[in-house]
Formats: structure tokens, C-alpha cells, sequence
């Protein structure tokens, strides 16, 4: 079997951004102290004057998209998740989300597959904050192509995006020739008839493995991939918790408020089935090489495995 | 407008702040007192901006970082022209669109939606940048409370700022002295602001009377000459100025008048209006 490519969705954000700086004018790019770990370094490369280093203040660099998109330009904000959605919440609220306006923020370095920087570091808790922000997209794309998709997405999107990238290379899982992103739409990946699994960035990659496992035992799972978190594609997920009765969730996010949080929200009053979440079971998480983090805390292919196949035991 | 004209503007200003402030049975007099001054200055002589054409890309821009003192805003606004100054008595009313904090997608003239403190700062640094990337004219002017500089971000936004050399921004702070739980050199005291400014790489001007005209005209035209850096205009001003009993008490931070409280309000603004055309 040849070598399946691997790639972060932190680099494809960085390309992305390039391809959209050459497009749009209007696009400017702000980091925090940390071009080139958000990858927005190879944007400042190619388009010096539009890239702005607001050094080590993430609060004050929302604040200054903000002020730049009344001025009619569409800035993407670029930080590690733990300082975009926790430490400047409050400025993505406020300054952004309640005015409406046209910011984008690139999150990187989400979930525990930060691996060695550790618990700080690692934010399990991006998703359930920036959800609850009336008004706010929430992206979480699984690979490279769909990361570049979503950030072009959120360009065309006319109001505030957060979007969610890893620092781990993930496979490359959406290399077909019919790939589309539509902003808001679920994906579905694998038909099944036992159960639904709902998941999203690198987690979507691990679901597909351990649903090869399943099938193997007889379990046949549905996949679905949600790179729109919020809005929800309530319509798709619904149907798929009504023609299997049972969902899983799996996400590299805490099972609070994310992913599985916004799919329960949906199913309580459209199809209540059981639902079992996978993610980070209300704890943070830890120093390690980011694969074996995966692993400790079951959101590999082997984990997600083992615990589908408790819940439908 | 000459000196006289803009005292008499302030004056009627002073009024749509009463009246809104006491019709909502909540807000933030005190503050927006302090400021009238500012306000009218800016509104009426300073800035470039047309009430008939709001969102203009080429105005001046203005962020009331020190949101709760909407009213002053509001009132400045109604009396430029941008809306009807009967609302202002809708102000803080369920279903009005003169929210208790100033609200950028509903009210015309307001540039930015304020009012957590320390942020509007951040936003002006932003128009202000964006003015530079787009080759555009405009300035950007943001008033602070002197409590609100104790918010850390107030100094993120100055150290980017001076750092980016905006020197399209006028950063003005209303020192009037006062926060709702005292004085601020009490509480915790922002003093020297100046020369916190200045080690931020801002071009300084202390304004000895925030509340007299004369001075702040020569303040916001030296702002005008200063290249390569933004300028921090230091107001000192009288909290609650015009209205006797509110007049440099904390507890009018936040308070609206009752209804005979009001009435000598408006009477003492009426015989400040009196003594002013007399002049």
C-alpha cells in the first residue's frame, strides 16, 4: 500500500491564505507572536504589507480585525485556539461577534494533538465557547482540502468565522474528483445501517478506520464528517439518527459543549436516540508525542473502535 | 462654529443627556457630563462626517471605548442630526434601538459597538490601520474613561498603536477623576497617565480644562501636525459639569435623576442656556 500523504490543516490555512491574498485585495493577515508555528508566515512572505504582527496580545489583535473590517477590509486573526476562543473570548464576543462583523479567525493548534506543550496549551474548549456566539460560524475541517476549502468559505461568508486547525498531519482523506464544500452541510462518508458516527476534523480520518474495524465484526456504521459545527447541518443528522437509532459523537474536543453537545441539542427534540460522545471526558489533557495522546485518551482509529463497539454491545 | 455656538450646542447637548438618562430611569450621566464638552468639539467642529451619509468609507471615524456613557453619544448624535432627538427619551427602552450601550448595527452615526471596557481602543487602532492600508485620509478618534485605563488591554492597543505609527488615531482620555467605587488615584490609580502615553510612543497634550472649548480646539489642531505618531489628548474635566448637584459626586456615575431631581437639572441647564445668550 503506498504511503497515504499527510498534511496539518495549520499548513493549508497558510496556503490557503496566499491563494486568497492573490485573489482579494481586501485580505489581511494578523498573528500574534506565532507566524510561523499558525503558518500564516508564508502569507507575510508573499504579501509583506498585508500581514500584520500584533506581537503577544491576542485581546487587542481581535479588537484591531474588528476596527479593520469597518474600514472594509477582511482580516483573518491568527492564533493558537487556547489564546483565540479562551483568552480573547470575551473580545470575540464583543468587539466581533455582536456588531457582526466581517472577521475571520484562524485557530490553530486545537485539541490535545498539540502533544508536548501540554495541558495549557491544549484547547478541548474552542468549539462549546465559540458555538454559544450568536451569529457565529464554526468551522472544523478534517484535511487538507477541506481546510483550504473552509478558509475560502469563510472568506465568501459575510460575517464572523472561527476555524479550526490542527497541528498534527492528518491523511488526506478528501481527494476526490466530486470533493465540494458547502458551508453548513454535513458530509456523509460511509453508509451504514447500525449506527451513526458524527465526527469531525482529525478525528474524521480515525472514525473511517475504525468503522473498516466495525464492518469487519459485523457492525455497519454510518460516517458522517461535520466541518460546519454551527450552523449544524440539523436536517442530515436528524435523518441519520432516525434510520439507524443510535449516534455516536467524535471529536478531539471536550465531550462538553462540543460537537456532540450541538448534535445532542438537535437530537433531543427532532429524534431522541441514544447517543454515546466521544471526545475528552472532562479533563484536560497532557504532554506527549500528539499519537499517543490520541491513543491514551481512545480518538484513534483502535479507540474510537473499542468504545463503538461497547455501545452497541 | 465659533466658541460661543459650540457652548450653546453642549449646552443643549447637556438637556438630551437629562432627559434620556432620566426617561430611562438608568444610565450613566456623570461621565457623559464630563464629556460634552468632547463630544460637541468633536461632533460639530472636528470631524469630518455628514448625517445624511453614515456610513461614508472616507469620514471620520469615532469609538466611545468608554461605552456607558452612551448617552453623551446619543444626545451628540440627535443634535448633529443623525436621528430625532424625541428618541432619545426611548433610550434603554425594551424595543428601542438606543440600546444602554452604544450598538453599531442599529444606530446611525455610531462607528463602533462599545461598551466592555478597554475594547473600543483596540477597534480605533484598527480603523485607523485600516485607513493606512487602503491610502485612505480618514482619522479616528476614541474616547477612555480614566477608569478604564486600569484595562490591560487600553495598553495593548497603546503599545500597538505607537508601535504601528498611527498617526490617524486621537486617543483622548476624560479624566475626570472618578470611578463608581471612588476617586481613581483610590482605587487604583492610573497616575501618570501622561507619561504612560508617552512611553507608549505617543505624542501627549494635556488638556488643563477638557471642558473649555478654547483649549480643546488648540489640542485636537496640534493633534493635526503630529507625524509618525499617535497623539493621547489628557482632558481633565469635572464630572457631571452643568448639573449642580451632580457635579464631581461619584454616585452620579451611574444614577438617573427622579423626577424633581430632573426638574432642577433642566433648570439649571435652562439658566446656563439663559446666561449664554446673553453673551
Amino acid at each position: 500500500m503506498s504511503e497515504v500523504k499527510k498534511i496539518a490543516t495549520r499548513e493549508s490555512y497558510g496556503n490557503a491564505l496566499v491563494e486568497l491574498g492573490k485573489e482579494h485585495e481586501d485580505v489581511v493577515v494578523l498573528d500574534a507572536d506565532l507566524a510561523e508555528a499558525t503558518k500564516t508566515g508564508v502569507f507575510r512572505k508573499a504579501f509583506p504589507e498585508r500581514h500584520i504582527d500584533c506581537g503577544i496580545a491576542e485581546s487587542n489583535m481581535m479588537g484591531i480585525a474588528a476596527g479593520l473590517s469597518t474600514a472594509g477590509k477582511v482580516p483573518f486573526a491568527s492564533t493558537f485556539a487556547m489564546f483565540a476562543a479562551g483568552r480573547a473570548f470575551e473580545q470575540v464576543r464583543n468587539s466581533i461577534g455582536y456588531p457582526h462583523l466581517n472577521v475571520k479567525i484562524g485557530a490553530t493548534h486545537a485539541g490535545i494533538s498539540v502533544g508536548e506543550d501540554g495541558a495549557s496549551h491544549q484547547c478541548n474548549e474552542d468549539i462549546a465557547l465559540m458555538r454559544t456566539i450568536p451569529g457565529m460560524v464554526v468551522l472544523s475541517p478534517s484535511d487538507d482540502i477541506e481546510a483550504r476549502a473552509c478558509v475560502k468559505a469563510a472568506y465568501e461568508h459575510q460575517g464572523p468565522v472561527y476555524m479550526r486547525f490542527g497541528r498534527l498531519a492528518v491523511p488526506v482523506i478528501n481527494d476526490r474528483p466530486d470533493y465540494k464544500f458547502e458551508l453548513g452541510k454535513g458530509v456523509v462518508l460511509r453508509e451504514g445501517k447500525d449506527v451513526t458516527i458524527i465526527t469531525t476534523g482529525l478525528c474524521v480520518g480515525y472514525t473511517l478506520e475504525a468503522a473498516e474495524k466495525l464492518a469487519a465484526e459485523g457492525i455497519d456504521a454510518k460516517v458522517i464528517n461535520i466541518h460546519t459545527i454551527k450552523p449544524l447541518d440539523e436536517e442530515l443528522v436528524v435523518a441519520a439518527a432516525k434510520e439507524t437509532g443510535k449516534v455516536v459523537t467524535v471529536e478531539e474536543h471536550s465531550v462538553i459543549g462540543g460537537l456532540g453537545s450541538a448534535v445532542c441539542d438537535a437530537l433531543c427534540e427532532k429524534a431522541p436516540v441514544p447517543v454515546k460522545k466521544i471526545g475528552m471526558q472532562d479533563v484536560f489533557g497532557e504532554s506527549g508525542p500528539a499519537v499517543a495522546l490520541l491513543q491514551k485518551y481512545g480518538l484513534d482509529g483502535e479507540g474510537i473502535y473499542c468504545q463503538v463497539k461497547e455501545f452497541m454491545a | 462654529m465659533n466658541t460661543l455656538e459650540l457652548q450653546k450646542t453642549a449646552n443643549e447637548i447637556r438637556k438630551g443627556i437629562v432627559s434620556g438618562v432620566h426617561a430611562a430611569k438608568a444610565g450613566h450621566p456623570g461621565g457623559s457630563l464630563s464629556a460634552t464638552e468632547i463630544f460637541t468639539y468633536l461632533y460639530f467642529e472636528e470631524m469630518n462626517v455628514d448625517p445624511e451619509n453614515p456610513k461614508d468609507p472616507d469620514r471620520d471615524r469615532f469609538v466611545l471605548s468608554k461605552g456607558h456613557t452612551a448617552p453623551g453619544l446619543y444626545a451628540t448624535l440627535a443634535q448633529r442630526g443623525y436621528f430625532p432627538k424625541e428618541d432619545l427619551l426611548t433610550l434603554r427602552h425594551l424595543g428601542s434601538y438606543l440600546q444602554g450601550h452604544p450598538d453599531m448595527k442599529h444606530i446611525p452615526g455610531v462607528d463602533m459597538s462599545s461598551g466592555s471596557l478597554g475594547q473600543g481602543i483596540s477597534a480605533a487602532a484598527g480603523m485607523a490601520l485600516g485607513a493606512k492600508l487602503g491610502q485612505k485620509d480618514f482619522r479616528v478618534y476614541t474616547l477612555l474613561g480614566d477608569g478604564e485605563i486600569q484595562e490591560g488591554q487600553v495598553w495593548e492597543a497603546a503599545m500597538f498603536a505607537g508601535a504601528k505609527n498611527l498617526d490617524n488615531l486621537v486617543v483622548i482620555v476624560d479624566n475626570n477623576g472618578l470611578q463608581i467605587d471612588g476617586p481613581v488615584d483610590k482605587v487604583n490609580t492610573p497616575y501618570p497617565i501622561d507619561k504612560k502615553f508617552e512611553a507608549f510612543n505617543f505624542h501627549v497634550i494635556n488638556v488643563a480644562d477638557g471642558n473649555d472649548f478654547d483649549q480643546l480646539r488648540a489640542a485636537f489642531d496640534e493633534a493635526r501636525t503630529v507625524k509618525g505618531m499617535p497623539t493621547a489628548i489628557i482632558a481633565k474635566t469635572l464630572k457631571g459639569k452643568g448639573v449642580s448637584f451632580m457635579e464631581n459626586q461619584v454616585g452620579w456615575h451611574g444614577k438617573a435623576p427622579n423626577d424633581e431631581e430632573y426638574k432642577i437639572a433642566m433648570e439649571d441647564l435652562e439658566k446656563a442656556g439663559e446666561a449664554l445668550c446673553q453673551k
